[in-house]
């Protein structure tokens, strides 16, 4: 069991910052997400783009916004439970809260901030009719453990990062054979891993089939086949083992929806007159998550959601404890040892 | 009154056009359109509170605001960017476009647009 101060569901920016103004109030904070890196959106969807309304940044990449987090809150010496998402919430005994993660790790807090931005991230299926039939047969959304592929045959459908990663991961360091099936000639990923792709096919280590696209699976009990279909209508049969759809991921407010919080068009309502509670004693959340009349889904907003939700957090961790607003100009930052 | 006559009477208010959204139940939708506020398809959308996602928040990043064009009021021509993602996502037909990509201008007045359907996750996961 993890004990700690403030459980954090979602490391984006705004779960990201919380920490910091935990800190500042001695609160020592864990934070919890389905993604494998914190960041949030700011990581899976757009690192690389600018954003302009951080208040003194007059532009700056929503990667180097997550990495400059990471550094502010490094005095703070913050807890983290990555590529697992919070499933369950429960009361202990003793009144704290109990989150555990589909993996089944277990996080112990008086305070609970769900910071879950758009929600859970979670992978894009495509619409094929017995696709149902092939998952875990020989049909995966992520790749979780790669042993398993290799010396196989793999099929990976899409154009962008993880399509084309995965593809030279398995074609590079397993002997597995490889094709790499994407509709269109333009891949969305980074260019060294297209150009890389692309010298391999022409090396014959990976099988690229361009302007195509998977329209049919097949196989007793598990996927052996499957059937590609191109831009001049031929259709082609190619043996496999794996067919692996990696067509990027898409947020869902996902396991929170059932915890008994009061939800209003798919977020938290959240009193934000006070402290950005929810109608479970406890539990606040903040950011993009919430919501409240005159919401904005701004990360600056969320920012200042986090600041005035951890005063209230120490208010209940410990109510007879005095505190005064502590300016870091005056006081720095005095992280954990 | 039918369709077309309907969009013949639309009237050509300076700052704001009419725009007809089929949602994915087949219901129409006449929306009040402002040209001024630098908004897109997709932004006019959700302030309607039509089901259209919008996840990226307009950067043609995830395709959750697929539409159809069914009217010649917007060119069928995509972005490279625009065009990459939609080669990634499902039910695409020719007149796709993504609704972030398209501003709203004067020259929108009586366009009209099909939701396409929403792409299914697993939530297996």
């Amino acid at each position: 069991m993890i004990k700690t101060d403030i459980i954090i569901i979602g490391a984006g920016p705004v779960g990201l910052f919380t920490v910091f103004e935990a800190g500042l109030l001695k609160l020592k904070c864990h934070l919890i997400d389905s993604l494998a890196e914190p960041g949030g959106q700011c990581s899976e969807i757009y690192p690389k783009k600018p954003i302009y309304d951080i208040p003194g940044h007059p532009s700056i990449l929503a990667g180097d916004l997550v990495k400059n987090l990471m550094e502010q809150i490094k005095p703070f010496k913050p807890g983290f439970t990555l590529g697992e998402a919070a499933s369950k919430i429960e009361k202990s005994e003793d009144n704290q809260f109990v989150v555990t993660t589909k993996l089944g790790t277990k996080h112990m807090a008086p305070v609970v901030a769900i910071a879950g931005g758009l929600g859970v991230f979670i992978p894009r299926k495509p619409p094929i009719t017995n696709l149902l039939d092939y998952e875990n047969k020989g049909v995966a959304y992520i790749v979780k453990d790669p042993e398993i592929y290799r010396n196989k045959k793999i099929v990976i459908s899409g154009g962008g990062d993880s399509a084309l990663d995965w593809a030279l991961f398995f074609a590079n360091n397993f002997s597995s054979k490889v094709t790499l099936i994407h509709r269109s000639q333009s891949f969305r990923a980074h260019l060294d891993s297209v150009q890389q792709a692309m010298n391999m096919a022409e090396k014959e280590k990976i099988n690229l089939m361009l302007d195509s696209e998977v329209i049919g699976l097949d196989g007793y009990n598990k996927l052996e086949k499957i059937t590609v279909k191109n831009k001049s209508h031929e259709e082609i049969v190619i043996e496999t083992d794996y067919w692996l759809p990696l067509f990027g991921l898409t947020p869902k407010l996902g396991p929170i929806a059932n915890w008994g919080l009061e939800i209003e068009k798919n977020a938290i309502v959240v009193n934000n007159a006070t402290d950005y509670s929810t109608n479970i004693d406890g539990i606040y959340a903040i950011g993009d998550v919430n919501t409240y009349p005159g919401k904005l889904k701004l990360i600056l907003c969320g920012f200042h959601e986090a600041t005035i939700m951890t005063q209230a957090a120490f208010k209940k961790i410990h109510p007879n404890k005095k505190n005064v607003l502590k300016y870091t100009t005056v006081s720095g930052v005095n992280g954990f040892d | 009154m039918g369709l077309m006559d309907l969009i013949k009477s639309f009237s050509m208010e300076s700052n704001f056009v009419k725009i007809i959204i089929i949602d994915r139940l087949g219901k129409e939708h006449h929306l009040e359109a402002p040209t001024d506020m630098n908004m897109n398809l997709m932004e006019l959308c959700k302030s309607y509170e039509l089901p259209v996602e919008g996840t990226c928040g307009g950067m043609a990043m995830c395709a959750s605001c697929q539409i159809y064009i069914e009217s010649n009021h917007v060119s069928l021509e995509r972005s490279k960017d625009e065009q990459a993602m939609l080669d990634e996502a499902w039910n695409v037909q020719e007149n796709s476009r993504l609704g972030c990509q398209i501003k709203l201008t004067t020259q929108l007045n009586g366009l009209i647009v099909k939701l396409a359907p929403e792409t299914a996750t697993d939530e297996d996961w």
